[in-house]
């Protein structure tokens, strides 16, 4: 209420145009802040607050049949495999590699892209997926990738070669 | 004496400050308010650290739902009746004025074209009711790419982006992206929520960018 009588019992026993000349001045302002307050929650409850980020991601143009592709030295290339269950593979090389497997915490794939980063000159990440991986997975190993700043990186499609390797991990 | 005088007047709040603030937030909210746009599927996206703001005009929004359904959407009425119409050509379906109108208003779509008219002439509350099945992109039948093309093609302007669900699984974010690269279209966005970053690692994002 905007305004609450004092001592009502006591109001109610004076005669009414002296209590009319006492309040005539003020505006009764419970409507106005009851549909102010509506109209507050409503557009509290409707607006979109946080806006959504966007990850800006350029890929390279599909290969023609004579275009060559460019060679790379194996020794630098780091192929992370993103597998089921939040699960990151990775190994370096080609022939014959080791594959670890680590998570997406601070301490898993981030360590291993810092320490790599530091060890390997001009190093290249395949981002590799396999079918069983979540498209959150794709933008953590994406966000994995800028925070740790590395400069060359490529989204691969899968081989079973590649499969062959992380199986043996699990 | 004092105790009857403090009496009379303490009850009688003055609410002026009050009214005044409350109407200044809703002033506030009223203009920096975009109503929420009733999508057909709920998208839970994941978060990055990423700073760049979404545009917010000329977009086209791809979503792909937990359950892998391809929805798409794109901004501005007249765009939209363009692409319907073309589109529409393509497959032999042509759509009457007022479905052509309905299209244009709706929001996010999952909806093979030959379905869409009879979805088209459904009520407004009927539709929401409907599960949509979703735009087929399997390379027999890609209609997302007829999509796609027709809106580049209505507004030159567009940019694309991918909304997806965090659970979505990896190959159908593959089928689209490859839709987008058969139609040329190298560079898109995904669509993710904030993420907050040690200061330690902004700082060295930022310097990591510098001499790029």
């Amino acid at each position: 209420m905007a305004e609450i009588q004092g001592g009502g019992g006591e109001g109610g026993k004076k005669g009414g145009k002296v209590r009319s000349k006492k309040t005539s001045t003020r505006i009764d302002m419970t409507p106005m802040v009851d549909l102010a307050f509506l109209l507050l929650t409503f557009f509290v409850l409707t607006s979109t607050l946080s806006k959504p980020q966007t990850m800006e991601i350029t890929m390279p143009e599909k290969p023609k049949e004579n275009d060559k592709q460019p060679e790379v030295n194996e020794k630098k290339v780091l192929t992370l495999v993103l597998g089921a269950n939040d699960k990151v593979y990775w190994y370096v090389g080609i022939t014959e590699p080791e594959a670890k497997r680590v998570d997406f915490s601070k301490d898993g794939i981030r360590k291993v892209l810092i320490e790599k980063k530091a060890e390997i000159r001009d190093l290249i990440v395949l981002i590799k997926a396999m079918d069983e991986s979540k498209y959150r997975n794709m933008v953590d190993i994406m966000d994995e990738i800028t925070i740790t700043g590395i400069q060359r990186f490529a989204i691969v499609d899968i081989t079973p070669a590649d499969k062959e390797i992380v199986k043996e991990v699990r | 004496m004092s105790k009857v005088k403090m009496h009379r007047s303490s009850p009688s709040i003055d609410m002026t400050p009050m009214v005044d603030l409350a109407f200044l937030l809703v002033t506030f909210f009223m203009l920096t308010a975009t109503a929420k746009p009733d999508e057909p599927v709920e998208v839970s996206i994941p978060s990055s650290v990423s700073e760049m703001p979404i545009p917010e005009r000329d977009m086209i929004v791809i979503t792909i739902s937990k359950d892998n359904k391809v929805f798409f959407t794109v901004d501005g009425q007249t765009t939209r009746a363009k692409m319907l119409e073309e589109v529409g050509k393509q497959y032999n379906v042509t759509f009457s004025p007022e479905e052509t109108h309905d299209f244009a208003v709706l929001t996010s779509f999952g909806i093979p074209i030959q379905t869409l008219k009879q979805f088209l002439d459904l009520g407004r509350e009927e539709r929401k009711e409907i599960p949509q099945p979703g735009i087929p992109v399997d390379s027999l039948n890609n209609q997302l790419k007829d999509w796609v093309l027709q809106a580049r093609l209505a507004n030159p302007k567009v940019r694309i982006a991918i909304k997806g669900d965090a659970d979505s699984t990896y190959p159908v974010l593959k089928k689209v992206i490859n839709t987008l690269l058969d139609r040329k279209v190298n560079r898109f966005n995904l669509i993710t929520g904030d993420e907050q970053l040690p200061p330690e690692m902004k700082a060295a994002i930022n310097a990591s960018k510098k001499p790029a």
